[in-house]
């Protein structure tokens, strides 16, 4: 029997970008290939414009299903604050995958507090391996906003201990049997976003 | 673990692996067990066991009212032979202790088992409570997974234990459980014959003279259990080779704790009461030092030191929160005097990023209705309730100034309208609930208030939906939990009915604040009972219908700032600058914008706007971004 790798995928963003359904993709598809795999978020009120985080953890034979504080192999931050608000949880040398797209909410257009200056380049002082994707804007430029999680998961996908094409046909078997044109738009939204990452 | 597994194998064939929540885990057991009636409230994080329940077919599945009437339903379905399952939030089994208390005398026919969700670390509650104290209080077992697998492999054996024993058996769960989708390898479902009620008034009966009869057996019974616990396969010894500690330890505590102590010798309890002492004694007496790792409050500890054995537990762990890998390893250490692995090196301050807390959605009808009380906001006391509307204490309306239990704003509002307080002599008092909570435990308040002849004017968010909990139906939607159609109840006619005048019901459209205001102010100068209901959909449900997206015009917006003070997370600042009054007063302008992608067309900014600022995009296409 091979070998199976651990890994610790930390995923952020704000309620009803996707983050939960990334982190699902990327359970199944690791459930798929055969290994051990847990999947938590705490996402209590995350409907309503809320921080959501859910943590994936594949390997062998996974126990705890939280991802211990700075030991992620892997942060997609789906929004670019939301990625450095949780950057210190990537262990050093890891990977931040990060929609640059900034959601200003309301306490910080209101005036009660400011957005960080810069995030995308205090993001890249943490010693981790940086890949910044206008997720947003290749979305919208496919047609539909709710793409924004298929480029993501282009976007990370080389870092993964999965066969090439393996993330993607999941991606993809979630459209193809009721919406084909969405399949088609899901695959070239994971294709831009890998195309980023090289 | 591994334990588990096997045994799940063996019993149900050879059924694909699936990744599956505790809660969905949970659901495909009761199913399988063969479980006639399921009954349930929402409640985070319980609400996806009876909404994945819903999806399975042989079974009666409901959203009761409240939980008390759920634990009934299920009671009643028990003592007809049939199994019966229950699932609730911590404090929604508060609710239903009052059944909970006499139904562990008169025992279970068929198998009813009862999960409840403990909220450890309380992301969405407004406590956090170890329901395990129910086990005890009420003398019935209480069995604690760790993970999906293990949720799904006790909740068949509930059954079966809850027959053997004759008993009510609680799943204790917690948010760790119910929210982590693990694999799970299900079975199938085997039909049960339910061979209906038999009249058995010695048994049914709780009067004083039979419930006497009754309590010697609860306690036969639980003895039993007791003896039962120290051979119960789904209490795992775990040896180690490392014997300076060894634990006892329940639920998903114990995946932290392994993953920090991988050779540590352990008892994981599947029944985590009655405690299986023997076998804690075998333990102890073979390891430097026992430490208890249980969630929340010092339970098993308490219990094992009554027994008299020397225990760590609370003293080296905390009591509050999750206890995960890095907060037990460096407590154990210490403990056992071993050095903490070297750390990586310093990686300078936590990033300092802005809070987000959750807030009301674009157009949610309960925006309305706290611009409108933020209005008042001197005028008035607001006791509040539990669910999105809670939200309307957050910024910027600061209009909501309690919130404590299901129902609760009715009977506090009461209070504080009878306690006759100097500072509140000249405000109004208001009670606000939703229309699910209002159902729940609310108007029982409200007919409090028209007897007692209280002058409160209780305001009913309407918006037909459970909503908090992700928009679950209840008997004001008009439609079940599988989504088919149901009797709907009349808010109005139900208060008319409760006592209060009809000329002093008034159902409003929360989207005219002119309208609203003048309705809410017209009604707390009334002094006797009165009740404001409010009739817009929850904008995350079908009935919501999206209208036109809105604009702000420029060169009509002067940058008073009033749409901002609606607190519509669609709008946000455009651009601040300074400007001077035309008496040279100098005052910093707040120019707005409208994301034409969040905006709905509700129109609440329009009548916010005193200059005509804001008007619908003509065109829609051409709308854009604008964050």
């Amino acid at each position: 029997m091979r070998t199976l790798p651990f890994l610790n995928i930390l995923v952020c963003g704000i309620g009803g970008q996707g983050v939960m359904t990334a982190a699902e993709i990327l359970a199944q598809t690791a459930s798929d290939l055969g290994f051990d795999v847990k999947k938590t978020e705490i996402a209590g009120m995350a409907q309503r414009g809320g921080v959501v985080t859910s943590h994936v953890r594949i390997g062998p034979k996974v126990l705890s299903p939280v991802i211990a504080p700075g030991q992620a192999d892997i942060l997609a931050g789906f929004e670019v604050a939301e990625a450095l608000r949780w950057s210190d949880q990537v262990r050093p040398g890891g990977l931040i995958v990060v929609n640059t797209q900034r959601l200003v909410p309301p306490v910080v257009s209101g005036g009660l507090y400011a957005y960080p200056d810069d995030p995308l380049a205090q993001l890249k002082a943490t010693g981790t391996t940086v890949t910044a994707v206008d997720a947003a804007e290749i979305a919208a430029t496919l047609g539909d906003r709710r793409l924004i999680n298929s480029v993501m998961l282009g976007a990370m996908a080389c870092a993964l201990p999965f066969p090439p094409g393996a993330l993607e046909n999941k991606i993809v078997a979630r459209f193809q049997a009721k919406r084909p044109e969405l399949a088609v738009l899901n695959r070239q939204a994971f294709a831009a976003g890998s195309g980023v990452a090289q | 673990m591994t334990m588990v597994a096997e045994t799940m194998t063996a019993k149900s064939g050879s059924g694909a692996r699936r990744l599956l929540s505790g809660d969905e885990a949970i659901a495909r057991a009761v199913w399988e067990s063969g479980t006639r009636v399921a009954a349930g409230y929402p409640g985070t994080p319980a609400t996806e066991i009876l909404e994945s329940l819903a999806q399975y077919s042989g079974l009666h599945t409901e959203w009761s009212v409240n939980e008390k009437v759920a634990l009934e339903v299920a009671l009643g379905a028990s003592m007809a032979g049939a199994r019966a399952f229950c699932a609730m939030k911590h404090v929604g089994l508060n609710v239903a202790s009052d059944p909970l208390m006499t139904m562990t005398l008169t025992g279970v026919i068929g198998g009813l088992v009862i999960a409840v969700a403990d909220d450890v670390g309380q992301s969405s509650s407004q406590n956090e409570q170890d329901s395990r104290y129910w086990g005890r209080f009420a003398h019935v077992p209480v069995l604690e997974p760790a993970d999906s697998q293990e949720a799904y492999a006790m909740t068949k054996r509930a059954f079966e234990l809850s027959e053997q024993f004759e008993t009510l058996v609680i799943l204790r769960l917690t948010t760790r459980v119910c929210h982590v989708k693990a694999l799970v390898t299900p079975g199938e479902r085997v039909e049960r014959r339910v061979p209906g009620f038999t009249i058995n008034p010695a048994r049914w009966v709780m009067v004083p003279a039979n419930a006497k009869k009754r309590v010697p057996l609860q306690l036969e019974r639980e003895r039993k259990l007791a003896v039962f616990g120290e051979s119960f396969d789904l209490t795992i010894d775990e040896p180690g080779d490392d014997r300076r500690a060894g634990f006892v330890v329940s639920g998903p505590a114990y995946l932290h704790l392994r993953e920090a102590f991988p050779n540590a010798p352990l008892i994981k309890l599947g029944l985590s009461y009655p405690l299986p002492l023997e076998r804690i004694r075998a333990l102890a007496a073979t390891v430097d030092k026992l430490v208890v790792v249980e969630e929340t409050e010092p339970l098993i500890e308490g219990e094992l030191r009554a027994a008299g054995l020397t225990v760590y537990g609370k003293d080296i762990l905390p009591r509050i929160g999750e206890l995960t890998a890095d907060i037990v390893g460096p407590a154990i250490r210490r403990l056992i005097g071993e050095p903490e692995p070297a750390a990586p090196p310093a990686r300078g301050p936590a990033p300092s990023v802005f809070p987000r807390p959750p807030t009301l959605c674009a157009a949610c009808p309960h925006i309305g209705v706290f611009h409108t009380l933020f209005a008042m906001r001197r005028k008035v006391v607001i006791m509040g309730d539990i669910g999105c509307y809670t939200l309307g204490a957050g910024h910027p309306w600061h209009a909501l100034d309690s919130c404590i239990s299901m129902g609760a704003a009715m009977g506090m509002a009461l209070g504080i309208d009878k306690a006759g307080g100097e500072g509140d002599a000249k405000k109004a008092v208001l009670a606000v609930m939703g229309d699910s909570t209002f159902l729940h435990m609310g108007m029982q308040g409200l007919l409090n208030i028209v007897y007692n002849r209280g002058n409160v004017t209780a305001l009913i968010l309407d918006n037909r939906t459970t909503g908090m909990t992700g928009g679950q139906n209840h008997p004001g939607t008009g439609h079940e939990i599988h989504g088919l159609a149901a009797p709907q109840v009349d808010f109005a006619k139900l208060c008319e009915a409760l006592g209060v005048k009809p000329e002093r019901i008034k159902v409003v459209n929360p989207y005219d604040l002119n309208g609203l205001f003048r309705t809410i102010r017209d009604e707390i100068k009334v002094p006797e009972p009165s009740v404001v209901i409010t009739n817009q959909p929850c904008t995350l449900i079908g009935e919501f219908v999206r209208r036109e997206a809105h604009q702000v015009l420029d060169d009509k917006c002067t940058g008073c700032g009033s749409c901002m003070d609606l607190g519509c997370p669609a709008i946000s600042v455009r651009e601040r600058a300074e400007k001077h009054t035309a008496d040279g007063e100098a005052f910093e302008a707040t120019y707005t914008q409208i994301d034409a992608r969040a905006c709905t067309g509700c129109t609440m900014c329009v009548a916010a706007c005193n200059h005509g600022a804001i008007q619908p995009i003509a065109n829609t296409a051409a709308a854009g971004s604008c964050c």
